[in-house]
Formats: C-alpha cells, sequence, structure tokens
C-alpha cells in the first residue's frame, strides 16, 4: 500500500524524487481528504444518529441499560400503584369508620339528648287547674312513654335525658331546675298508638290526672319534634374502659 | 502552506457536498481521522524541525490510518472494539500532544 504513491520507478526513494510537484499534490490530496473526513465525523455526530454507526456490541450495551431502566421503572410503577391501592383502600375504612361514627353519635345524640329528634309520636297536654298534679304523676307518664318504646321526649321547654329529675311539689313542678307552668306539654317519639295506650290503661297516668282534678289529651301524629336539646356533660371521673 | 490550503478546500468541500457516510466506513472514520491528525502534527513538526520528508508524510499518513482502521476492525472482529478504539485515541492522542507541545516549543520558543 505504501509502494502506491512510488510509481514506476523502483529507485531507492531519495529527497529529491519526493520532493517534485507529485508529492506536493499527494500530500495536498491527503490534507483535504483529511478536511473532508473531520467535516464528515463532525456532521456525522452533530447529526444525533450516533446509533446507526454504533457497534453491536455497544448497541448491546446500550439495549441493557434501557431494559435495566425499564425493569427498574415498571417495578417502581408498580410499586406506586400498590401504595395507590393501599392507601385507597384505607381511604375507603376511614370512610366508613366516619359514617358508622356518624351513625353512632346520631344515636347516641338522641339517647342523651343533644341532638333534636324527630318522628312519629305524641303529644299530650296535662292541664291542672287546680294545681293538684305531683311530679310523681308527670315522672309516672314519662316512665310509662318509655316502657312503651318511646325514644326521645321533652316536657314543655326540657329535655328528657338519662340524669332528668322531677321534684317540686302539685302545681310547682321543677324539672331539671326549671320551673314548669301547668298546661304540661309532654311531646314523646314513638308508636302513637302503643305510646297512646300504655298512657290509657286503667290505674295510669290518665286515672291519676282525673283523680288530681286535671285532664289529659293525647294526640297522636305522624310527625312530632323533640327540639330542646340538653348540654352534653363531660363525665368528671369515668373514663372508657380498654 | 499549500497543504493548509488543501485542508480549508477539504473541510469547504466537506460543508458543501454534505455527502453520508457509508455503513461500514462509520466505526472506522473518527479513528481514522484521528490518525490522520497525529500524522500531520508529526509533519508539522518535521517541518519546523527542517526534516519533513514529503515521503515519511504520506507513508506515515496512510499507515497511520490504515492501522487505526485495522486496529478497530479487529477489535471489532475480538470482541473489544470499543476498548480498543480508546486504546487508540488515547494513545494517538498523547503523541499529538507531544508533537504539538514540540510545535509550541518552535514557535514560541517556550
Amino acid at each position: 500500500m505504501t509502494d502506491a504513491p512510488v510509481g514506476p520507478d523502483p529507485q531507492p526513494p531519495t529527497r529529491t524524487r519526493w520532493s517534485g510537484g507529485g508529492a506536493h499534490v499527494l500530500i495536498a490530496a491527503l490534507c483535504a481528504l483529511l478536511g473532508f473526513a473531520v467535516v464528515l465525523q463532525v456532521q456525522r455526530t452533530a447529526a444525533g444518529d450516533t446509533l446507526a454507526a454504533a457497534r453491536p456490541d455497544d448497541l448491546v450495551q446500550i439495549l441493557d441499560e434501557l431494559q435495566r431502566r425499564e425493569d427498574d421503572l415498571n417495578s417502581e410503577i408498580a410499586g406506586l400503584q400498590e401504595s395507590l391501592g393501599r392507601l385507597q383502600r384505607s381511604g375507603d375504612s376511614s370512610e366508613e369508620a366516619l359514617a358508622e361514627a356518624q351513625r353512632q353519635s346520631a344515636a347516641l345524640g338522641i339517647l342523651t339528648g343533644t341532638v333534636p329528634a324527630t318522628g312519629p309520636g305524641v303529644s299530650i297536654v296535662i292541664a291542672d287547674p287546680d294545681g293538684r298534679v305531683p311530679p310523681e304523676v308527670l315522672l309516672d307518664a314519662i316512665q310509662e312513654l318509655r316502657n312503651a318504646g318511646a325514644e326521645a321526649f321533652q316536657v314543655g321547654p326540657v329535655r328528657i335525658g338519662v340524669d332528668s329529675a322531677f321534684t317540686g311539689s302539685g302545681g310547682a313542678v321543677v324539672l331539671d331546675g326549671r320551673a314548669l307552668t301547668a298546661p304540661y306539654t309532654i311531646t314523646a317519639v314513638g308508636d302513637p298508638p302503643t305510646l297512646a295506650a300504655a298512657l290509657a290503661i286503667p290505674g295510669g297516668v290518665l286515672d291519676t290526672v282525673r283523680r288530681a282534678g286535671g285532664t289529659m289529651d293525647v294526640t297522636q301524629s305522624d310527625r312530632v319534634t323533640v327540639d330542646a336539646l340538653r348540654q352534653p356533660r363531660e363525665p368528671l371521673y369515668a373514663r372508657p374502659a380498654q | 502552506m499549500y497543504a493548509v490550503l488543501a485542508l480549508i478546500v477539504g473541510v469547504a468541500v466537506g460543508l458543501l457536498v454534505h455527502p453520508t457516510v457509508p455503513e461500514w466506513l462509520a466505526p472506522y472514520l473518527p479513528i481514522a481521522v484521528v490518525a490522520a491528525l497525529d500524522a500531520v502534527f508529526g509533519g508539522l513538526r518535521a517541518k519546523l524541525d527542517n526534516i519533513f520528508d514529503a515521503k515519511v508524510f504520506v507513508v506515515s499518513f496512510v499507515a497511520n490510518v490504515l492501522v487505526a482502521a485495522f486496529i478497530v476492525f479487529l477489535g471489532d472482529q475480538l470482541g473489544v472494539g470499543t476498548q480498543l478504539s480508546t486504546a487508540v485515541v488515547v494513545v494517538l492522542g498523547i503523541r499529538i500532544f507531544g508533537n504539538a507541545a514540540a510545535i509550541r516549543r518552535h514557535i514560541f520558543k517556550a
């Protein structure tokens, strides 16, 4: 290959023979070739089409790298999806827990009288013109209603709670520290016929009221509202066990 | 001087023509360019040392390019093409730096 430029003359190469115009042309051609190749390579690199010219080994390496990265990303996706599902599930269950807690809170609120209650029930008006109806009669009335399945009561403006107490005497009945004035109005939520029947049993509240010179009207209704409220009481000593 | 002119002409032709590199040549072109650069720097240094020989230049140029391409080809066949390419570039780079240092000493006397 190095013989090519030597030419037809097999003479030992000397400086004089090589310093002619031919050598200059050859050198110029080589330099031009170099410049051409440099530009070629630079353009090829700048075009970014290096993958097309890359060696199979390099391509395999790049492919491996990409596949490893893909695997990593896939496992990352799986992990994130799993945690997303977990969070969604826990979100669902916490929602359920919240709804359950709200249901319980509503039930307890009706029981303790901290929330208004409405539903079918009876309105009872006990008139006491002689002022002789004792607090026991009202207490009996409440007991009878409770036995008959009433779920929420109020007497006049006072809601009946678990710690309600009738005190005072006939004509001056006091309920939970508030004086009641006749006629006494009792509103109870429950099954209306049952509640009415419970008050009307012989020797029951109705008879007692009559003996005391009063009258009692029971009005059954599809919808009565018990809207007097009690303040919730924080227990001083008792704490939930467990 | 005509060599520099030829270099510029080559660059200009390359810029104007926008040729495409044949597939089989693509892996060898960068190495060949570096090898040719080595030869050119060597020739420039010889010129400055006043020992420039056109034959030496031409032969070293062609031989450099061919040997570099052959080494890369061999490396590809042996499965170590990338590593051998790196080795060739490193060696040629060192030579280019050495020649460049000699040229610098000639021009700047430092």
